[in-house]
């Protein structure tokens, strides 16, 4: 018998792993020094655990970790790096450079940016989700300052050519941010061989804690960045505030875990979501896979099944977490933005299913989701007027729909 | 969010799912929402004679409470006379299955849907 309810929204969070749980145990308790405390061993033992950790979360981007600034999470991090570098260099110039795919933590920002003077161009992106290098260099202009992509999109997991845009605005002196929320961990990053300047990544997407995340900056060339929080001038100065010491470590471990296992846990994510895809194609037609067919995270399967809603299809697969690109619970009803800026009609973009495969997704539970999803989308569409019309050939464009 | 207890029974055990044949006189058809927006419904009455609801039945794209709510409303509609029926509002739908504000859309949808099914009969006889 399956263990239900089962996890698969690993793009959402992952699971602290028990190693790095085990490694924070002591830095919750008898360890509990301030990393700030200079003049005894309770300081000193936070401060080495907290070094040891900047070694292990750098090297997930390929850096030193003397170049780690410590923050609250991946959002911090992206707000830091785009707000610190538009003040920072506001008199070399204003301009900002990223995709209409972005993580709302990017788009959110830029608004703010540009509200406050900065001009933004959102570059479009081609069907498979993924921005075309010669259309970054295109946009570069003699204000921008700054270049923001994520490499791994945590919708449909397209992973965009950054080594070739790193090369660009290497080639052009513009600062180039990348947010690794979902990446980091699950694929090689070599920020120096890609020429980052700067990496956005989030300890519990990696089999870490909650509540903690990095920026990387990089040293030389080095980037420098006004503050967001003002305090007693913590991680030299960029972001003040006491270390989270017990989730510093547990993310460093989660860190260290992820860069060994990563070779092996790319092979089997890999295969599992392979193996969920096929058995849902063998048995159900009309569903279209989202993203890029190899440019793609191991562990993600974004897929529209025609003629079903996404909401009502999780509420029929309720014994699995998944997440849909449908916003039928939002206010606005408006779909995934990445969706629709792939070119996904509104309407199939409303029946499209997220499914993030993990280090403890086994297949076992893959077997279960690909038959129960099956048997639910055929289910739904018995229920659906619109697969009904479309059986009986009816051009769904054809008709008049009042929009409500 | 959780959904209530009345939607998930309607969702998981929906009543009247079906077809009626759209050609018969005495079938009105209502067919609202969009696909873009994520919901579309329709809904189906047969009416006798004497005016009154004999059969009723939907189909429906979109979330469970969009389900639910048509659903519910083909329960209601049964044995009613096409002018109580057309008195359906969809705030008592929303009542009786406890929608949340961001799912009242879809208790307005059914209300419109029985507006049409009852329109289109209407058109139908000429009335």
């Amino acid at each position: 018998m399956i263990k239900t309810p089962i996890y698969m929204d690993n793009h959402a969070t992952t699971p602290l792993d028990p190693r790095a749980l085990e490694a924070m145990m002591p830095y919750l308790t008898s360890h509990f020094g301030n990393a700030a405390s200079r003049s005894h061993s309770f300081g000193w033992a936070a401060e080495e655990a907290s070094e040891q950790a900047r070694e292990q979360v750098a090297a997930l981007v390929g850096g030193s970790g003397k170049e780690i600034v410590w923050t609250s999470g991946a959002t911090e991090s992206i707000n830091l790096a785009l707000k610190g570098v538009a003040d920072f260099y506001k008199d070399k110039g204003n301009h900002i450079i990223t995709a209409r795919t972005e993580h709302k933590a990017v788009l959110d920002t830029c608004k703010r940016l540009e509200r406050a003077g900065c001009e933004v161009t959102y570059l479009p992106v081609d069907a498979t989700g993924r921005v075309d290098p010669e259309a970054v260099r295109a946009a570069i202009t003699d204000k921008t300052i700054l270049v923001s992509l994520m490499v791994a999109n945590n919708e449909i997991g397209t992973i965009h050519p950054i080594r070739e845009i790193g090369a660009i605005t290497r080639e052009k002196g513009v600062f180039f941010h990348v947010d690794a929320a979902q990446a980091a961990g699950k694929m090689k990053i070599d920020a120096n061989d890609w020429n980052i300047d700067m990496a956005s990544i989030s300890g519990h997407k990696v089999y870490g804690p909650k509540g903690v995340g990095a920026l990387w900056v990089r040293r030389r060339p080095r980037v420098r960045l006004t503050a967001i929080l003002d305090g007693g001038g913590h991680e030299r100065g960029m972001r003040s505030g006491t270390i989270n010491v017990p989730g510093v470590v547990g993310f460093g471990t989660a860190a260290k875990i992820a860069l060994e296992e990563m070779e092996a846990e790319d092979e089997r994510v890999r295969a599992l979501r392979d193996r969920l895809h096929q058995a849902i194609m063998r048995d159900l037609d009309m569903v279209f896979l989202n993203g890029h067919p190899e440019h793609r995270l191991a562990g993600n399967l974004n897929l529209s099944f025609a003629y079903v809603e996404g909401e009502g299809m999780m509420m029929a697969l309720k014994d699995v977490a998944v997440s849909s690109g449908s916003a039928c619970t939002s206010a606005s009803l408006e779909p995934s933005h990445v969706l629709r800026a792939c070119g996904v009609e509104e309407d199939l973009a409303h029946t499209s299913i997220r499914f993030g495969l993990g280090r403890f997704t086994t297949q076992e539970e893959v077997d279960y989701v690909a038959k129960l999803v099956v048997e639910k989308v055929k289910k739904l569409r018995d229920m659906s007027p619109l697969y009904e019309m479309a059986k009986e050939g009816i051009d769904l464009k054809s008709i008049e729909w009042a929009a409500h | 969010m959780a959904y209530s207890d009345k939607v998930v029974d309607h969702y998981e055990n929906p009543r009247n799912v079906g077809t009626l044949d759209k050609n018969d006189p005495n079938v009105g058809t209502g067919l609202v929402g969009a696909p873009a927006c994520g919901d579309v419904m329709r809904l189906q009455l047969r009416i006798g004679a004497d005016g009154v609801i004999e059969d009723a039945k939907f189909k429906t794209f979109g979330c469970g409470s969009a389900i639910a709510s048509s659903s519910l409303v083909t329960e209601w509609v049964k044995g009613k006379s096409v002018d109580e029926a057309a008195k359906i509002t969809n705030s008592a739908i929303a009542e009786e299955l406890s929608l949340p504000p961001v799912k009242i859309h879809c208790s307005v949808l059914a209300e419109d849907a029985i507006k049409a099914a009852i329109a289109d009969y209407k058109q139908k006889k000429g009335a």
